[in-house]
């Protein structure tokens, strides 16, 4: 499929993207869904990334708002917890740490090459000027 | 009809599956697909959907790619409405002659589109629909611009924006028009719903979305979608921008039951100068220059206009 030329497409397309038959599409989760090839889930933006999120969950409330403001469906939420952030379809738009209400953040944005383990060991500490 | 989706709060909100999928290609930041997923979420019934020419419809059905966990078609810029409209006549006709297979899985029927094409490009065919009574849902992804295609002018611009058909420059503040009021036209078709809309609102949207699965009728919803690309503002914004959108009540929040009933369903508690608003883009930037200082004393008074015609519609009943 990588090398079809641009005249040799088909006119129209259907494009089905789970194998087999899926009767509870809302009720089955990513990680319980056989996605084919055609969905953009196999597929990954993590090279648009010029900074990336690092999460840190020891300040985490779980509020969600993150989870909701998310454009990137990136924002892995696992029963009512949030769980850590999807690599492969985050874009690093910044969207998340602007809408964490934490202080210090639970979420901040660091360079793409940046060490998690090494940031996370020097997160900022709590600002008292904010409330 | 299908039990509606109980959303308490946020929490039990994100232990929903989401049918829209990452790796599209939209900007980084765009809120288009931040309105898609408070839509497609509202429900967990099953969902037949469109999307007309436009960002999001270009940005996520990229050969071989969708991003798509639903029903959904794509034929031209005019004629998302009409396509979701067609489905929606035929899944009627099919049921009334006991012709489904799974007759009590009520899907709804929900048509993307943007302001290009549903305010101008799209606009007899939406309006059809509303007149012929589908039971469907319209959604508009307003952000006021072509985006797609470069950023030209659309009848949602509004006036001093700047854009690639109207741009600012030594002759010119850019857009001349006012902005359409697309909610009045479309609730004069006396369709059962329509509102305005906003994704930093989740709570107030997923109401006026569950509210239009609930009636049988069209719907009509506009949501306000702040582009960083044409609107010019840092990526990391768009909620910002959004809350800007909502407070400074540009975009005032608001439900128009049965074409009278008028709703406002958001008051904001500190009200924000619209040249915050403004302030905020880099499509409005040429507005602060001496010269045109007077448009934003206009901007103002446009919108506290607006404001005040509102509540008397809603005081009124009207
Ligand atoms: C009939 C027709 N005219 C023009 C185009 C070119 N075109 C494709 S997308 C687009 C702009 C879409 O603008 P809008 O509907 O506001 O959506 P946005 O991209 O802003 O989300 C245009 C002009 C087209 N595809 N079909
Ligand atoms: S140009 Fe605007 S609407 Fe289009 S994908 Fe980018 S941010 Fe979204
Ligand atoms: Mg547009």
């Amino acid at each position: 499929m990588a090398n079809t030329g641009w005249n040799e497409f088909e006119i129209g397309a259907m494009l089905r993207t789970f194998e087999g038959k899926i009767d509870d599409i809302a009720g089955t989760l990513q990680e319980d869904r056989a996605y084919t090839q055609n969905s953009s889930f196999s597929a990954s933006v993590a090279d648009w990334r010029i900074e990336k999120p690092v999460f840190n969950k020891d300040f985490c409330i779980d509020c969600q708002f993150c989870w909701i403001y998310c454009p990137d469906i990136s924002i892995i939420s696992r029963d009512k917890k949030m769980i850590g952030v999807d690599m492969d379809h985050c874009k690093g738009c910044g969207i998340c740490v602007e809408v964490c209400p934490t202080n210090p953040k639970s979420l901040l944005m660091f360079s793409e090459q940046a060490d998690e383990e090494a940031e996370l060991a020097q997160w900022p500490a709590k600002d008292k000027e904010k409330k | 009809m299908s039990e509606m989706k109980k959303i308490k709060n946020l929490k039990e909100f994100s232990t929903s599956a989401d049918r829209f999928e990452g790796a599209n290609l939209l900007c980084p930041g765009c809120a288009h697909s931040i309105i898609v997923r408070e839509v497609l979420n509202a429900t967990n019934d099953d969902l037949v959907l469109s999307a007309s020419t436009g960002c999001l419809e270009v940005c996520t059905a990229v050969y071989p790619y969708t991003s798509w966990d639903a029903s959904w078609i794509h034929i031209g810029f005019e004629n998302g409405s009409t396509a979701v409209a067609g489905a929606e006549a035929m899944y009627k006709a099919l049921k009334t002659k006991g012709r489904l297979k799974q007759p009590d899985r009520n899907p709804k029927f929900v048509s993307f589109a943007g302001d290009g094409a549903s305010y101008d490009i799209g606009f007899q065919w939406i309006s059809g629909c509303m007149e012929r009574g589908h039971n469907i849902m319209h959604v508009v992804l307003d952000n006021e611009v072509y985006a797609n295609t470069g950023g030209q002018r659309s009848s949602s611009t509004p006036i001093g924006s700047s854009s690639t058909t109207a741009p600012a420059g030594r002759v010119s503040y850019g857009e001349k028009k006012n902005k359409k009021d697309m909610v009045a036209i479309m609730a004069s078709h006396n369709i059962p719903y329509a509102a305005q809309v906003a994704p930093n609102k989740w709570k107030d949207m997923v109401k006026k979305i569950q509210h239009g699965f609930a009636v049988d009728g069209p719907v009509f919803i506009n949501a306000v979608s702040p582009c960083t690309t044409e609107w010019k503002f840092d990526p990391k914004d768009t909620m910002h921008l959004t809350d800007l959108s909502t407070d400074s009540l540009v975009f005032p929040l608001y439900e128009i039951i049965d074409g009278h009933e008028l709703n406002i369903t958001y008051r904001p508690k500190d009200v924000v100068p619209v040249e915050e608003y403004l302030a905020a883009q880099g499509r409005f930037k040429h507005l602060f220059k001496d010269e045109y200082k007077y448009l934003i004393k206009e901007w103002q008074e446009r919108v506290d206009a607006q404001w005040a015609h509102l509540n008397r519609r809603e005081e009124a009943r009207v």
